[in-house]
């Protein structure tokens, strides 16, 4: 699957591409298949993301999960401060990124 | 310490003006990101793996505690109550939001500090011996030289557009604590045979991608010419230095493609051409300045000795502190590198911590060092004992400096937009094992050093233990290398052999170590022994 992400202009934060928003958590990342760049462009346009991009993902039971170790590391936060990630009482997070 | 006059004031007063102004704009809607990004860059705001990241300057170093405090208050009020301290001397804040950036230098602006050319094809902030006007072993203290350049570098036009960025390092003595060869330019103030101070002058130095030793291109400039000379470098690196590769860019590349003695012969050509248009600014200026790193108020008569009647504190003074140049006082090193820590990180309580104790002990100053960790450079060494229990209860009391503990390591993939692999793991996974094992300070003085990419931000090819984390395949691996030195006896590491996944990396790095401590002999560090057996033993450990 594609899916979109990018940095929220105001604050910086990842964003990933839920079909009607930019949501915080990857898991409500949607499937664009060919409509990535059409979809880039206009919320881009719009000022609602900044530098949105493309990725490859696979789909699990737990959501998309980014094809790259970048990605999957952007999508939840810095492994070695997992307070300041989006899962900081998941004490497997970080092993799920890897 | 220098202070700002009106003129600089009011430049860094200017510039935050004008940002908040792009800024506005920005998040208006008036600027594309492609418009915003080369304005933001210039002010230090990059957009990295989780947010935008501010990287401030912090002149060859040196801190009050005003600015210490300054940059805690950052840490507390805009970002997530820390910051880390970089390998150029420098503090980055992780989670800054474009709304609150102009905040933010406005908040430098009133301690005298700011982002300005750090990002960007210019000159960087000006690095130097963290130990500067403090160590027993320097002829000069350099700083003032570094702020000379760094003036004449700030905002210089005909270098705000250079084919890459460019790094300069001042330092003044014979032993190398700034990885001075490293650098585009390395500066040495020294003493010629006349007993006149000048300055030696290295040129295309540099690790990333490209690792070169900068070669001496001129022994001795004197004082009233160290603008020009140094202008003079720079506008041959302008005029032929690459601009149809990123990657080939820097200065390291044209000196090694013309060779040191024909760049250094340009190099006379344009200074001679230079020194007709009466570039330099008056000795006055450098006479101005100099007042402003002036010694202390040392006392005299102080012990020479501390109570030494706890053994911890014996071990973190011994491994902590340098020799001072004023008797009865000594330079402390506080360790930002706790076992099993992130290197380099400090929370704001540790920064105003370190601020308070700067101004209680230290004559209201501190430095950054680019090994990451932060210096008082003026203690009373009858004040050792009191200082080492406040910083030991503050958890920042690690007698670690140089050991195989005290790791340098970049953010990597943890935080940063071009890394590979993650490099601070690593660099918790094996001050852990060593400290588990207590076979730190057996090992003596080690230098490891630890990047996420290529681009060597964590000075890899200067360990004498070395790794360079690389995408393989789309995991992380890592590299290992061996018998690097970014000091005055500079060389660079080599790569062993094949790469190792994360735990892999951890045992080999043990591995090195035992065959160094079957093999060295009297008095040898790692380095030393690597160099005396070379890398055959070590590679028939690792791979057998």
């Amino acid at each position: 699957m594609i899916i979109l992400t990018g940095n929220d202009l105001k604050t910086g934060v990842v964003v990933w591409w839920d079909g009607q928003n930019w949501s915080l958590h990857v898991e409500n990342a949607v499937d664009v298949g060919d409509e990535a760049d059409a979809i880039a462009a206009r919320e881009e346009a719009a000022r609602r993301v900044n530098v949105p991009y493309a990725i490859e993902a696979t789909q699990t039971d737990d959501g998309p999960r980014p094809a790259h170790i970048k990605d999957r590391v952007r999508a939840l936060g810095p492994t070695v401060r997992m307070d300041l990630t989006l899962k900081p009482n998941d004490p497997g997070a970080a092993e799920q990124v890897i | 310490m220098y202070q700002y006059d009106k003129y600089d004031q009011a430049m860094v007063d200017a510039r935050v003006a004008e940002f908040r102004e792009q800024a506005q704009r920005r998040l208006d809607g008036k600027l594309t990101e492609d418009q915003f990004k080369p304005l933001r860059l210039m002010n230090g705001l990059y957009l990295q793996l989780h947010a935008y990241m501010l990287r401030v300057a912090v002149p060859y170093g040196t801190l009050s505690s005003a600015q210490m405090h300054a940059l805690a208050d950052i840490a507390t009020k805009y970002d997530r109550g820390y910051g880390h301290f970089t390998t150029r001397q420098n503090i980055q804040y992780n989670w800054i939001k474009l709304e609150d950036a102009a905040d933010i230098l406005a908040d430098l602006a009133k301690v005298e500090m700011h982002a300005i050319q750090t990002s960007g094809n210019c000159i960087r902030n000006i690095s130097s011996d963290h130990f500067a006007g403090a160590s027993a072993d320097e002829l000069v203290d350099p700083r003032p030289y570094a702020e000379l350049l760094r003036q004449w570098s700030s905002f210089h036009p005909e270098f705000m557009y250079l084919p890459r960025k460019f790094k300069i390092a001042v330092i003044s003595s014979d032993t190398d604590r700034a990885a001075m060869r490293l650098h585009d330019i390395g500066i040495n103030i020294v003493k010629n045979d006349a007993g006149e101070i000048g300055a030696a002058f290295y040129v295309g130095g540099g690790m990333g991608r490209t690792p070169m030793i900068a070669p001496l291109i001129r022994e001795f400039v004197p004082l009233d010419q160290l603008v020009t000379y140094s202008e003079a470098c720079l506008r041959v690196y302008n005029r032929y230095g690459r601009r149809d590769n990123k990657y080939k860019a820097r200065i390291k590349i044209l000196v090694h493609e013309l060779g040191a003695e024909e760049y250094a012969r340009q190099v006379e050509e344009e200074f001679a051409h230079l020194l007709d248009q009466g570039i330099e600014p008056p000795l006055a200026e450098l006479e101005r300045i100099k007042p402003y790193f002036a010694d202390p108020a040392f006392e005299a008569g102080l012990p020479t000795q501390a109570d030494e009647s706890d053994p911890d504190f014996i071990t973190w003074a011994h491994n902590n502190t340098n020799p001072h140049k004023a008797p009865g006082y000594t330079s402390a090193v506080i360790s930002l590198k706790p076992v099993g820590g992130i290197p380099g990180d400090a929370t704001a309580e540790q920064m105003h911590l370190m601020a308070q104790l700067a101004k209680e002990y230290s004559f209201d100053e501190c430095r950054v060092m680019h090994t990451q960790n932060i210096v008082l450079p003026h203690v009373k060494i009858a004040d050792l004992p009191a200082l080492w229990r406040k910083l030991a209860d503050a958890g920042l009391a690690a007698p670690n400096l140089d050991t195989i503990e005290d790791i340098i390591a970049c953010p990597g993939l943890d935080y940063c937009s071009l890394a590979n692999a993650r490099s601070i793991p690593v660099s918790q996974q094996i001050s852990e094992r060593f400290a588990a094992r207590g076979r730190t300070h057996e090992l003596g003085q080690l230098k490891l050093k630890i990047s996420g990419c290529i681009n060597a931000c964590g000075h890899h090819h200067a360990g004498h233990i070395g790794i360079l984390g690389v995408d393989k395949k789309g995991t992380e691996n890592y590299q290992l290398l061996l018998g690097g030195s970014e000091a005055e006896d500079v060389s660079l590491a080599k790569i062993t052999g094949p790469g190792f996944d994360e735990p892999g990396i951890v045992d080999a790095v043990e591995t090195v170590t035992d065959l160094y401590i079957a093999e060295r002999q009297d008095g040898e560090r790692f380095l030393d022994t690597y160099r005396r057996i070379g890398m055959a033993p070590f590679k028939e450990a690792l791979y057998g």
